[in-house]
């Protein structure tokens, strides 16, 4: 997120470092043990799964559980594990498709034509957050029994579920984007030029949205990835709920496989700043002028 | 709000400026060469209102094919959205907009045929110069490489070939505002509208831009309105000044007329300095300062006030003329800005020459160095 903000910063110009230090911020050693107790926290949980994993059979350490993953004579007892990682799959990329094609038109909608519909769009994207997923189930449920009935019990339903979980994060990294760019101006300056609504939202405003509509894409596959309780409560398979089931026959292979999990969100997370900062970068870099 | 002394009421362009423009862009500019049909624009009693608050009550407003209007006015005057409806950005409750004699109410923007350049920045971001010019045309369906050669010309014509592959952050506020003038020109519209354009520029960079669109609107012929709340700016470019107060228009005319004989005392307000005098009509003259003045429109006989610009009032000599006192004089390098009160406590404001020093205190007696002069 940190690369996001920067890329969002820099386009609304605000991005000044103090040439001061004020009275309010902290000296170098506070920072730097901030940061290292911070690091801990995240490090060892880190560390410690990676040395599980690597315990071996007759103890000391080697490879062979991460060897067995990809063993084809466990295909049968990891099973379980890719068809939730299949359906882990679908579900994001559905889930994707509902921010992307719901939550982003909806927004840019509110921004150019019921700005008053702000406030309340904003308190309903993130009650969410304010509601624990096992609450959510109980409500959940009697819905998922009309959808099963009309459009089947497909694990690609539980999009619909998630579409109201993402909500919050993807609101917030829709709108920070939205927030740092003069939509309006920008829409009636294509409208003027003669480009229809489809032409706007595509040609003019995607491009400009696309740091928030990809953080917003990428920490939706994260959230989607990491869910376990409503797809638990529901009965339907994820990559999470068949972790948990196979981490009772092989835990090695379910840690491994929460590690990989990890690294993946990482990755997608780092992949975000990376974008948003490489494209401001390009449009900002003074250039000399021609003479 | 004061007038640039050295500005005057003219149409047209500084031939200094024409000449030093021309070899810039002369040869064959293809959209110069191409030219632009400008369509005659009408509104006819256009009402808008904003949640039960009405901001234009009835506008009626005829602007001839190739003519340069402005819409001169305070904030909140209604200026703005008289150009939004013309856009179809708003759409109003009544009345009816035409260009080029075709109703146009319900008719979406995209459709219009316009150029528009924004008060704010409004180049598209993720695009360069050059793409940006060449955005209206994409949507248009021109090839694209006439596209190109097309936006190549546009950004000539506003001096800045050389900067077609900068993002719009690489570019100074007056060279997006330029490119944004280019991307408005090159599909050829039938009416440019300029809403505030130089409202965000440094006062240097606004007349040279200023001069230039006025420039570009005579060599293309193109219809403009032009939304302003600074007279100097519409009195500078203008054919015709449209003056707005309170969703109304006040007065329109030539910028001559506005300021030589304005309409109301709105206008005089707004349209440059003026001091204002209590005489007696009589007869189609007036007496001001011990002078008779026959005045520019007629008004029947009795009590009106007489409307001096500070270039309409002059240090008498020879005893003659009114008894005033300084209040304060300020040196403006070419010439002074004197106010004085008369002994019938008449504030006047008075423009010299800088070598006639006066200050506070000081006696002198002045009168009207005009003419004719107006009355309301």
């Amino acid at each position: 997120m940190a690369g996001l903000n920067r890329a969002g910063l820099n386009r609304a110009g605000l991005n000044r470092t103090a040439p001061n230090r004020t009275g309010i911020a902290p000296r170098p050693v506070t920072t730097g043990v901030i940061l290292g107790v911070v690091g801990l926290v995240f490090l060892i949980p880190i560390a410690s799964m990676i040395e599980f994993t690597l315990r071996g059979v007759g103890g000391g350490y080697d490879g062979s559980h991460w060897a067995a993953l990809v063993d084809p004579a466990n295909a049968g007892k990891y099973a379980p594990i890719w068809r939730g990682l299949q359906g882990s799959l679908v579900l994001s990329l559905t889930t994707v498709a509902i921010v992307l094609f719901l939550l982003a038109p909806t927004m840019i909608l509110v921004t150019l034509r019921f700005p008053a519909l702000r406030r309340p769009l904003e308190f309903l994207c993130l009650l969410p957050l304010s509601i624990p997923a096992i609450v959510l189930v109980v409500g959940l449920s009697p819905i998922y029994l009309t959808i099963g009935r009309s459009v089947g019990t497909g694990v690609w339903t539980l999009a619909f579920a998630y579409g109201v979980t993402v909500l919050p994060y993807a609101y917030r990294a829709i709108q920070a984007n939205l927030d740092a760019i003069d939509v309006r101006t920008l829409t009636e300056a294509a409208r003027s030029l003669g480009a229809g609504w489809g032409s706007v939202l595509l040609t003019v405003l995607a491009p400009n949205l696309r740091v928030g509509l990809l953080s917003a894409s990428l920490i939706s596959v994260a959230v989607v990835l990491g869910e376990f309780t409503i797809a638990s409560l529901l009965n339907r398979q994820n990559l999470q709920t068949a972790l948990f089931v196979v981490n009772k026959q092989d835990p090695y292979v379910a840690v491994i496989l929460a590690l990989l999990a990890l690294l993946f969100a990482f990755l997608l997370l780092l992949a975000i700043g990376r974008v948003g900062t490489a494209a401001a970068l390009r449009r900002t870099t003074p250039k000399k002028d021609p003479t | 709000m004061t007038m640039d002394t050295n500005a005057h009421p003219s149409q047209g362009v500084p031939s200094s400026l024409e000449a030093e423009t021309d070899s810039r862009t002369t040869g064959s500019n293809p959209l110069v060469a191409s030219g632009v049909d400008g369509a005659s624009v009408s509104f006819r009693g256009v009402v808008k209102e904003y949640g039960g608050h009405r901001v234009l009550h009835g506008l009626d407003l005829d602007i001839a094919a190739g003519e340069f209007v402005s819409l001169l006015g305070p904030s909140g005057c209604g200026k703005t959205t008289a150009l939004r409806v013309l856009a179809g950005l708003e759409s109003p409750e009544g009345g009816v907009v035409s260009i080029g004699g075709t109703d146009v109410s319900r008719v979406p923007t995209n459709k219009r045929d316009l150029g528009m350049v924004f008060q704010a920045y409004s180049l598209f971001p993720h695009l360069t110069a050059l793409e940006n010019t060449m955005f209206g045309l994409g949507m248009r369906k021109v090839k694209k490489t006439e596209a190109r050669e097309r936006a190549v010309a546009a950004l000539e014509l506003v001096g800045l070939q050389a900067f077609g592959d900068r993002y719009p952050a690489q570019l100074s506020g007056g060279q997006q505002q330029r490119v944004a003038l280019a991307r408005a020109l090159v599909t050829e519209p039938r009416v440019l509208l300029l809403d505030e354009p130089l409202s965000a520029l440094d006062a240097k960079v606004r007349v040279q831009l200023r001069d230039e669109i006025r420039r570009i609107q005579l060599r293309l012929a193109i219809t403009t309105v032009f939304v302003t709340h600074d007279q100097e700016e519409a009195l500078a470019v203008s054919d015709r000044i449209a003056v707005m107060n309170a969703g109304r228009i006040e007065q329109i005319g030539s910028p001559e007329d506005l300021y030589r004989d304005p309409a109301t005392t709105f206008v005089a307000d707004f349209v440059g300095l003026s001091s204002v005098v209590p005489a007696t009509a009589a007869g189609g003259a007036v007496t001001v300062f011990g002078a008779s003045l026959p005045m520019r429109s007629r008004r029947a006989d009795g009590e009106v006030e007489v409307l001096l610009r500070p270039e309409n009032v002059r240090i008498a000599t020879d005893g003659r003329g009114e008894r005033a006192t300084v209040l304060e004089s300020t040196f403006l390098g070419s010439l002074r800005r004197t106010r004085l009160r008369t002994d019938d406590g008449v504030t006047i404001r008075m423009q010299h020459s800088a070598d006639e020093r006066l200050s506070f205190g000081d006696v002198v007696r002045i009168e009207v160095a005009a003419d004719s002069v107006a009355v309301r």
